[in-house]
């Protein structure tokens, strides 16, 4: 078995893998991050995004190998010394989660999504997010939340 | 002074945990050595089973166990349907581990069980099934045929139900018009984001069951009832739930399973579903043939309405297959007036997974039905539909009004609502614009579609229940408890998957106690914490669970004010209660709600008849339904030579009674409508004519992401419900049973210059444009 080293929020691991073994697995089952949750089996929902090496990645089409030397961050790395970080502020604040089982991963791919486009318009963040798929709140107030996180994270957003 | 907290736009407390990942959803559990189940389903939509040989399993690594039907026919029971609503209603045997015949593809006919979930995939591979092809019944007229193939020993019909109000003979004969049409219902995959996952652990006679439920206080008696485990020797948790939309309403048969194993194997078993997996076994919404007729006078006041449904069951009936379609009995009048009614619904046996309860459960497909009806009356009259269903509806003075279905709608205004709908929407601007886009020919279409709607929420009185033949009534259950502290703990029986409960319930509490809005908690979704509900669906949440948590209050203080008298040396009539405390009026003097927690909990001197502890505990049940109503308009551009539909612009206005929390009830309403718009756009679950199910995963289902949505221009009427003391009426399903025919409509609306009547759903580019094809032929 292959033995990687990994670093999830901040801290090193060193495990044997599976080959086959899901990164989404490594985190959930054998880290105990479960903090990430899986929707689907076909990487469409967007549940499982984390950050690897400062890019949003699907965990679960992430082999637990191909992360060998990287640095992953998670929902639960998110955020300084127990406070929110600006973009879970603000899905709190424009109440865009419901259920929550979407939430983590909007929420990378949020922060993600503003690596390109730090002033994102509504049409950007609609765009932005198409991979992450969120059945309970008709992401009205998640386009919200994006805008207003973007905002707080120090941008101006541009009128439109 | 303290603030009102019903009303306030509450941020949530739920939400800390969601947002950062500290969550409890059921496959985030585990007990120390949890074995994993997977399931070997059918690859047959109809099949004899002739051989099961698990043998080839049991050897492999990691694996404990391998199981087939046999193995579990003694002990297995039968999946419960828990409301058989027609008289002759047939329940054919649902054994939860097929045994000799299977009936739909996906239905489990093995399992194993193993020290990983990867393990235990390799072993289902080394199962061997030997299957005698059954021929599929798939179409629900030719399955009512005397030469289809039988799904059950009795017969591919589940029952056949009528019901008639008004002499129709005489309302449709030499009525001015007549309009006949036949509208689809598709099937449809709930998709709730969380998967279903159960967790079930045993110390010998007694089991705990995590699970991903809507239900744990129906599905512990029931688990009880099917398996023989003793009720009081049963927990069932529902941790955090990702969402239900009625997929979680329900008796799994993988719930039975998991506890079944954890009783033969001693120890703990997790099952966790794949969404391909789920995709195939949770049970499916809608999947009805609607045929209308509808009679009208020339000024288009309606005469008669005759409903005929065919409603696709599937292949066995589950907890509410067959009184969901029958939920519509009751709702295809909406809020028009007429004189004749006939609604008959026929329950038909397919080889397809089983339907039941999908955000609405019934309502949605009458909604539909009606509205479209209503579109096409104003079309045959040339009349602008909302007109018509201004001539028609029941006017704001004319409440309480009992419709020719029998119920008695409490209150309502759809004028109000409508107008603020139009003049938000900017109706006569896009009417002109629509005129001017069809007099240039524009290759895009402009559409206008109406929904005014209405729904039987807040499910309901018991009494009901029992005259329509359910195994349970619709009472709720609340508890309040003052600690010694003073801070207030709050036990409700609705299970929340999504909905904010604690929320809105804390600030019912802090209204009704006058404290501090922080220092509420809620407890729910264990029996053995919460122990008495009927839990969260028909948006009864908090029509009924939250009104049991208010007369707890009521009963709280009613118990503090004997209390306060007793303390302070008076009558208890001298006292007044405000912002928390009682004063003895005109002295000053007085005692606070915790003040009297920590005296009622040392309980050194009480009053005669007063027991220790400041607590009380309610069940609620309601004297009649709640009628939410609401206009919804969506403007449409179909690009006539493509068939693309997007949507410009969507606005609602709902009334929902009197709102605890706007900020939940506008995001019940966003997420309502989105799922109403993907069924009018894009969601269909389509077998092929094998009985396979081709839209087994989120790469072949389309849910509609954020991209293929606009934003939703949202506003309120208040008419208060007369049947609960705060005025709510429900919002959970309003969204969904709205928006599907505002959409359709519009789309119709957008086409029916060039001849198109109907299109039927998902309104995809390719069946508009074939619609368009189809017209111009
Ligand atoms: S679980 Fe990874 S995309 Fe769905
Ligand atoms: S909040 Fe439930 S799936 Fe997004």
């Amino acid at each position: 078995m292959p033995r990687i080293t990994v670093t999830v929020d901040g801290i090193q691991y060193e495990e044997d893998v599976e080959p086959r073994l899901l990164l989404v697995h490594l985190l959930r089952e054998r880290l105990g991050k479960t903090g990430t949750p899986i929707g689907c089996d076909t990487s469409n929902c967007g549940a499982c995004t984390v950050m690897i090496d400062g890019k949003s990645a699907k965990s679960c089409s992430v082999l637990a190998v191909q992360a060998d030397g990287c640095d992953v961050v998670t929902i639960e790395g998110l955020g300084a010394n127990g406070s929110l970080h600006p973009m879970q502020q603000a899905f709190h604040e424009e109440h865009a989660l419901q259920c929550g089982y979407c939430t983590p991963g909007m929420v990378m791919a949020a922060i993600d999504l503003l690596r390109d486009d730090p002033d994102p318009s509504e049409e950007t963040i609609r765009q932005g997010l198409e991979g992450n798929l969120c059945r309970c709140t008709g992401y009205c107030n998640i386009v919200r939340a994006v805008r207003r996180g973007a905002q707080e994270m120090g941008q101006a957003v541009r009128t439109p | 002074m303290t603030t009102q907290e019903v009303g306030r736009p509450r941020r949530r407390k739920e939400d800390a945990r969601l947002l950062t990942g500290r969550t409890q959803w059921t496959d985030n559990l585990s007990r120390p050595g949890t074995l994993h189940v997977m399931f070997l389903r059918s690859p047959m939509a109809h099949a004899r089973i002739t051989r099961v040989d698990v043998s080839g399993a049991r050897g492999l690594p990691g694996v404990v166990a391998a199981f087939s039907g046999q193995d579990f026919e003694a002990e297995q029971g039968s999946l419960p349907c828990a409301w058989p609503r027609s008289g002759d209603t047939v329940v054919p045997d649902h054994p939860p581990m097929a045994v000799s015949e299977v009936r739909y593809v996906g239905e489990a006919v093995a399992c194993v069980v193993a020290t990983d979930r990867y393990r235990a995939a390799d072993a289902l591979e080394a199962i061997e099934v030997d299957y005698e092809q059954l021929p599929a019944v798939l179409d629900m007229n030719e399955a009512l045929g005397d030469s289809s193939a039988r799904v059950h020993e009795s017969g591919n019909r589940a029952f056949t139900y009528r019901t008639t109000s008004g002499d129709l003979d005489a309302a449709f004969r030499d009525a001015p018009v007549v309009i006949d049409r036949t509208f689809v219902q598709q099937r449809l995959i709930p998709s709730a984001m969380e998967p279903r996952a159960v967790l079930c652990d045993t110390d010998g006679d007694s089991f705990t069951m995590w699970t991903s439920t809507q239900i744990p206080h129906i599905l512990r008696t029931m688990l009880a009832l099917v398996t023989g485990v003793a009720e009081h020797k049963l927990r069932v948790v529902a941790p955090d739930v990702g969402g239900g939309f009625g997929s979680k309403l329900q008796v799994t048969a993988e719930e039975v399973l998991c506890l079944l194993l954890a009783r033969k194997l001693g120890k703990p078993v997790k099952w966790a579903e794949s969404r391909s997996e789920g995709n195939l076994t949770v049970h499916h919404g809608r999947d009805q043939i609607q045929h209308l007729r509808l009679a009208a006078d020339a000024d288009g006041r309606i005469r008669g309405l005759q409903v005929e449904l065919l409603a696709d069951m599937g292949a066995y009936l589950v907890l509410l297959t067959p009184a969901v379609p029958l939920l519509g009995a009751q709702m295809f009048n909406a809020i028009y007036k007429m004189d004749a009614y006939e609604f008959a619904c026929t329950g038909v046996f397919t080889t397809k997974m089983p339907t039941d309860a999908y955000r609405g459960a019934g309502r949605p497909e009458a909604t539909f039905g009606i509205e479209r009806m209503m579109d096409e009356l104003a079309a045959e009259l040339r009349m602008d539909p909302l007109e018509v269903r201004r001539r028609n509806w029941i006017r704001h003075e004319e409440f309480p009004f009992t419709t020719i279905s029998g119920l008695t709608y409490d209150s309502g205004n759809y004028e109000a609502a409508t107008e603020r709908a139009m003049a938000l929407f900017g109706y006569d601007k896009l009417r002109a614009e629509q005129n001017d886009r069809r007099d240039r020919g524009d290759p895009v279409q402009l559409g206008i579609g109406v929904s005014t709607y209405t729904e039987m929420c807040g499910l309901g009185p018991s009494r009901w229940f029992g005259d329509n033949n359910a195994g349970a009534g619709g009472w709720e259950h609340g508890s309040v408890r003052v600690l010694p502290t003073g801070k207030v703990e709050v036990v409700t029986g609705s299970s929340p998957h999504g909905q904010g409960h604690v929320t809105a319930w804390s600030q019912i509490v802090a209204d009704a106690l006058g404290v501090p809005f922080e220092d509420v908690t809620v407890l729910h979704g264990d029996t053995a914490i919460s122990p008495k509900g009927l839990d969260t669906y028909g948006s009864r949440s908090l029509t009924i669970g939250g009104i049991a948590v208010l007369k707890a209050c009521d009963k709280v203080r009613d118990k503090a004010r004997k209390l306060a008298a007793h303390v302070l040396e008076c009558s208890p009539d001298d006292l007044e209660f405000e912002a928390g405390a009682f004063t003895v009026r005109g002295t000053g003097s007085q005692k606070s709600i915790q003040e009297l927690a920590l005296a009622a909990f040392a309980a050194h001197d009480l009053p005669e008849g007063v027991e220790a502890r400041l607590d009380s505990d309610v069940t609620f049940d309601p004297e009649n339904f709640s009628f939410p109503h609401g206009t919804h308009l969506c403007a449409v551009e179909v690009d006539t030579d493509t068939g693309m539909v997007k949507i410009r612009s969507y606005v609602a206005v709902d009334d929902v009674g009197k709102v605890v929390n706007p900020l939940i009830v506008d995001g019940q309403l966003h997420g309502g409508i989105a799922q109403g718009i993907a069924q009018a756009l894009f969601e269909e679950a389509v077998y092929d004519a094998d009985g396979n199910l081709l839209t087994a995963t989120m790469a072949d289902y389309l849910l509609p992401s954020a991209a293929d949505l606009p934003d939703f221009a949202l506003d309120r009427t208040e008419s208060p419900a007369t049947s609960n003391p705060l005025g709510v009426k429900g919002v959970g399903e309003a969204g969904t049973i709205a928006s599907t025919p505002a959409v359709v409509n519009a789309i119709v609306d957008a086409l029916r210059p060039r001849g198109v009547v109907d299109v039927q759903m998902p309104c995809t580019p390719e069946r508009v444009w074939r619609a368009l094809e189809g017209a111009r032929r």
